[in-house]
Order: C-alpha cells, then structure tokens, then sequence
C-alpha cells in the first residue's frame, strides 16, 4: 500500500471515529435529551462521514489498486497529494465550521476545497483508468 | 475470501434490499396512509443504507484486502472481527426497531436508542483498531 494511501486511510479512519462519536451523542441525546444544542452536529456528523470517511477511503483506495503505469509508477503523485489536503482541508472547514456555528462563507470555503479535490483526482487518476498491463 | 468478509458482505446485501424497501415505503407513503410505524422510517432508510450497506461492505472488503498485520496474525484478531460483525449489526438493528418502536422521548424505546448508539461506537472502535496496524506498506 503505497504512502499516499496509507496517509488517506489512517485520516479516514479518524474521521469514521470522530463522525460516529457525533452520531453516538446525538442518539443518545435523540433518547436521553441531555443538551438541545447537541443537534447542530448533524452537518458535521453527515461531512465527516460522507467526505471524510466514505469518500476519502474510496480515493485512497483508487489510488492503490488501480493499475500503474510502466515501472509501477503513479504518474502525477503531486496532483493525488493536492487532492488529499484540498479534500481534507474542505472536510474539517465544513464539518468544524458548522459544528462551531462559523459564518456561511467558511462552509463556502470548504465546500470550494472539497469540489478541488474531486477535479483534481479526477485529473490524476483518469489516465490510469485502463486494461492491466497496456503501457 | 474468509469466512468473516463472507458474512460481512452478506449481511450487507441483506441491508442493501431492506434500505431498499424502506425506502420504496417512504415513496409509497406520500400516496396512500400506511397503516405502517412511518415516523423514523427516513432515518431507519438512511442508517440501513450507509451503515448496514456501505459501512459493513467496507469492513468486509477492508477485512479482507488489506496488508496483512504479521505472519502470526495476517488479520490481526479474528476474534474482534467477529465481535465487531455483532456489534455493529446488533446496534443496527435495534437503532431500527427503536426508531420506529419510539413515541416520546424517555420510554423504553429511547433507552434502546442509547444502548444501540453505545453498540455501534464499539463496533467502529473495534473496526479502526483491528485494522489500523494493517495500514502498511505490505
């Protein structure tokens, strides 16, 4: 598993953490009413699992197991890291600043970085999206 | 494939065709009056789905696929496998039969409620632990 990967999976697996802690208080408290305020983690709950939880483990994966090129090599690597950090980046905006009650433009900002990272896996991985073996 | 990813991967399919009919539930609802628990069946939809579908398939293929831990212990501990696969759709179906089950806040389905929020945070936290050394070159 290359480092890429590894890096991706291991955030990915925080943010499954975090989200479910989320979830797991706001269950309780859907059962149990301890603190009404406890709803506004909903957004973050719902970013952190989605983004950076499903969707991030989906690229890193992509990024291991999708055929290389010649010689095992990745092709653009620099590209795959930009979209780790925009994705990342746009997932703790999003889900920090609505947990938080930060000003809409910062979830503007997230959402901005977490639509870069997408365009810029795209890019990185769409050459590699070929039979096995083929150059 | 081991025996566990097997099961992970079935008990995902199941989720998979009950989100499913949940969902075909919520749609039908909006024409006719079900004599059916419908509060919480959108909730119900969305958890059977991502968790019961999506999240029991990454842990099965995750299980499976990833590096092995040693040589010893290519899966790490077969044993927290199996106790996560519990845990998770144990929590996952009482979340269920809870959500709808429920009428008021502090009755015995909300208890439940509790108790299935507390099994599936276990069985995350069996999952990341199992398979964090597993994150590895190869």
């Amino acid at each position: 598993m290359p480092p890429l990967s590894r890096w991706a999976i291991r955030a990915a697996l925080i943010y499954f953490l975090v989200g479910l802690t989320l979830g797991m208080l706001m269950l309780i408290n859907k059962g149990v009413p301890i603190d009404p305020t406890l709803w506004r983690l909903l957004s973050a709950h719902t970013e952190f699992l989605l983004m950076g939880w499903v969707a991030q483990l989906a690229l890193a994966v992509a990024h291991w197991i999708v055929p290389r090129f010649r010689g095992g090599d990745y092709g653009r690597l620099r590209v795959a890291w930009l979209s780790v950090g925009l994705l990342n980046a746009g997932v703790l905006l999003v889900g920090g600043g609505t947990a938080f009650g930060a000003p809409d433009w910062v979830t503007l900002t997230g959402r901005l970085l977490e639509g870069g990272a997408a365009i810029a896996f795209a890019i990185y991985i769409w050459p590699r999206i070929r039979p096995l073996g083929s150059g | 494939m081991p025996p566990l990813t097997r099961w992970l991967i079935r008990t995902a399919l199941i989720y998979l065709v009950l989100a499913l009919i949940a969902g075909v539930l919520l749609a039908a609802r909006l024409l006719w009056s079900l004599p059916l628990p419908t509060a919480g069946l959108d909730t119900v939809y969305l958890h059977l789905f991502m968790v019961g579908w999506v999240t029991q398939l990454i842990f099965g293929v995750a299980y499976w696929m990833f590096p092995t831990y040693s040589r010893e212990a290519p899966r790490r501990n077969p044993l927290l496998g199996r106790i996560v696969y519990g845990l998770l759709n144990a929590g996952l179906v009482l979340r269920a039969i809870a959500e709808l089950g429920r009428t008021a806040q502090g009755d015995v389905w909300s208890w439940l409620l509790v108790l299935s929020a507390v099994l599936l945070w276990f069985a995350a936290a069996g999952f990341v632990v199992n398979t964090w050394g597993r994150i590895r070159g190869r």
